[in-house]
């Protein structure tokens, strides 16, 4: 039988698994976005789970908002790294230095 | 109550976004051309939310089921929002003519008052998924703000590590606020307030470290601070000023709200993530200050600082601990304005923006009035009597030391020693060094008037306001407890 455990591990193991891919990816920008992604899709399984198990249905609309509102983020990151590749010619992440810090 | 009556308590809200959204279409009509006008219409909007705050917008109550609060607090913190808002878009269009990078759009104001609505909503949220909404609101528009020059390398950096940073706070403060549903089974701040007044699980902690974390980094506090000199640096100035002053002052309320309305119950376990927070912004905005060669970088170093201050109020955690913090936030927030304004000024002789902190060395004898005016901010922000800037630190430490934090209140007082030593060092680089080349000339009235009015306030003067400051800031605190 799968419990509310159950998810809440996955999304536990989502979520660390998108905040190590930023940290730790040192290649490329887009790869940094998927992590951002998968951070937001840990969360909605969470919110998901919780609203099942609890049966109360704000937190399914919860997840429809942070669906929302994760389309707009990619839509507005994507643009930044277009600028940023425009100006630049690459996006790799070491190469973001020109400040120091 | 009716739904008419309801949206009387979103009325600053519902003015700002409907004007916003006219605005963007009368931009897309006008093109480059209706820059300056749409910036007026944006700042007249501003001062008619700020005129519709009057009414039941800040006396209220709950409004639609308990998702939204319109009260004392909300008021005093967007009467805040508002003005460095205004100030923000009535500087940029001089900034943007004159600086070599992209010119000014008409898209510029039409984000500030998106940013705005954003910050009205996450400090008058009383619900998790008005303050998520409220919050990206006020995100997205920043992140596009960062970025805003599109052929300065540097603005495009600081946009990419923005977004990047910021993203990643909105997931960790969402993944804290999905436990803190799942274990209290509600998302109003009420209910959840109920949730930790019972016994607390494991769930419900996580959930509160989790949104604290993720609330440190939207108001830059160590350990979660790094992003803020990077974008500090790189973002066009009136943006940064926006950043450092109205986006603060919404994080600071946010966190202020969470704390004691919805998690008031677990003061004792916050209690030590505030503290940390706040002695280690303190020191690491000192010592990390010290060696920056570029005075945008140094105020963002100074702003983490200035956090750890006022997180000392929050440490508190009683009436006067959050009245405290509301009124170092004023006066942060005038300080701030000041100094970036005076940022504004440092033009070489081409018009360019000078950032150096040597660019400054001998302007009191260049220009002794703008000179006087970065002193006093300087002073201020130092903390030093008779200026205004010690009344706000004055205030926090008042309040840690009857709330009984006498630990935090000597190591508080002790650090804020260290960061007098470069505010100082900027004072002697400016009267006694050597005279670097003049900057160009400023002729803006808007300005220097703005200028003036920031170094009035936090002068002695300001003084005269503290009764009417703290009384404003009481009646504000009172509305959360």
């Amino acid at each position: 039988m799968i419990g509310l455990h159950h998810y809440l591990t996955v999304g536990a193991i989502l979520f660390a698994l998108g905040v190590m891919g930023i940290f730790l990816n040192r290649k490329n920008l887009i790869v940094i976005l998927m992590a951002i992604e998968l951070i937001l899709l840990a969360v909605n399984i969470n919110l998901v789970a919780f609203s099942a198990f609890l049966g109360d249905l704000v937190g399914q609309v919860f997840a429809m908002f942070v669906l929302t509102v994760a389309a707009g983020e990619a839509a507005i990151g994507l643009a930044i790294l277009v600028i940023y590749f425009r100006g630049r010619g690459n996006i790799a992440v070491d190469d973001a230095n020109r400040m120091k810090g | 109550m009716s739904y008419g009556t309801q949206m009387l308590f979103i009325l600053p809200e519902l003015v700002l976004t409907l004007g916003s959204l006219v605005l963007m279409l009368a931009a897309a009509w006008g093109g480059q051309a209706s820059t300056r006008a749409i910036s007026y219409a944006a700042v007249a909007l501003l001062i008619g939310a700020g005129i519709a705050l009057a009414g039941p917008a800040s006396t209220g109550g709950e409004a639609f089921d308990g998702l939204w609060r319109a009260d004392a607090f909300g008021t005093f913190a967007k009467i805040l929002i508002y003005i460095a808002s205004g100030v923000a878009i009535l500087i940029a269009p001089r900034f943007f003519a004159e600086s070599s990078g992209d010119d000014l759009r008409p898209e510029y104001p039409v984000l500030m008052l998106l940013a705005a609505v954003g910050m009205g909503m996450m400090v008058s949220a009383a619900d998790l998924l008005t303050l998520y909404v409220g919050l990206e609101l006020q995100s997205l528009a920043a992140y596009v703000l960062a970025s805003f020059m599109r052929r300065d390398q540097r603005s495009a950096e600081a946009g990419l590590k923005y977004f990047i940073l910021g993203a990643l706070a909105s997931g960790i403060l969402l993944y804290g606020i999905s436990l803190v549903y799942g274990f209290s089974g509600t998302t109003l701040y009420s209910g959840i307030s109920a949730a930790y007044a019972g016994s607390k699980s494991l769930g419900l902690l996580f959930g509160l470290v989790f949104v604290f974390a993720g609330l440190a980094f939207k108001i830059a506090a160590v350990p979660f601070h790094m992003w803020t000199p990077d974008v500090y640096e790189g973002a066009p100035t009136p943006v940064t000023l926006s950043f450092a002053s109205a986006q603060k002052v919404a994080a600071v309320a946010l966190a202020l709200r969470i704390a004691v309305e919805a998690m008031g119950p677990a003061t004792a376990d916050w209690r030590q993530i505030v503290i940390f927070a706040s002695l280690a912004s303190i020191i690491l905005g000192a010592v990390a200050a010290i060696n920056q060669t570029n005075i945008k970088r140094l105020l963002a170093y100074s702003s983490i600082n200035n956090i750890g201050f006022a997180l000392i109020g929050l440490a508190a955690g009683t009436e006067d601990g959050i009245a405290a913090v509301l009124v170092y936030m004023t006066i942060y927030v005038a300080m701030t304005l000041g100094s970036f304004l005076v940022v504004l000024q440092m033009r070489g002789t081409d018009g360019q923006p000078v950032e150096s902190i040597a660019s400054l060395s001998g302007m009191s004898r260049t220009r002794p009035a703008l000179a006087l005016a970065l002193g006093m901010f300087m002073f201020s922000l130092a903390g030093i009597p008779p200026l205004f800037g010690f009344y706000a630190k004055f205030a926090v430490f008042e309040a840690a030391t009857r709330a009984g934090l006498y630990p935090l209140a000597v190591i508080g007082i002790a650090s804020s020693v260290i960061g007098a030593y470069y505010y100082l060092s900027i004072i002697r680089t400016m009267f006694f060094g050597e005279p670097a080349p003049a900057f160009a000339p400023s002729n803006s009235v808007v300005e220097k008037g703005l200028i003036a009015a920031s170094a009035v306030f936090i002068s002695p003067a300001g003084y005269l306001l503290i009764p009417a400051l703290s009384a404003a800031s009481l009646t504000a605190a009172r509305a959360l407890f």
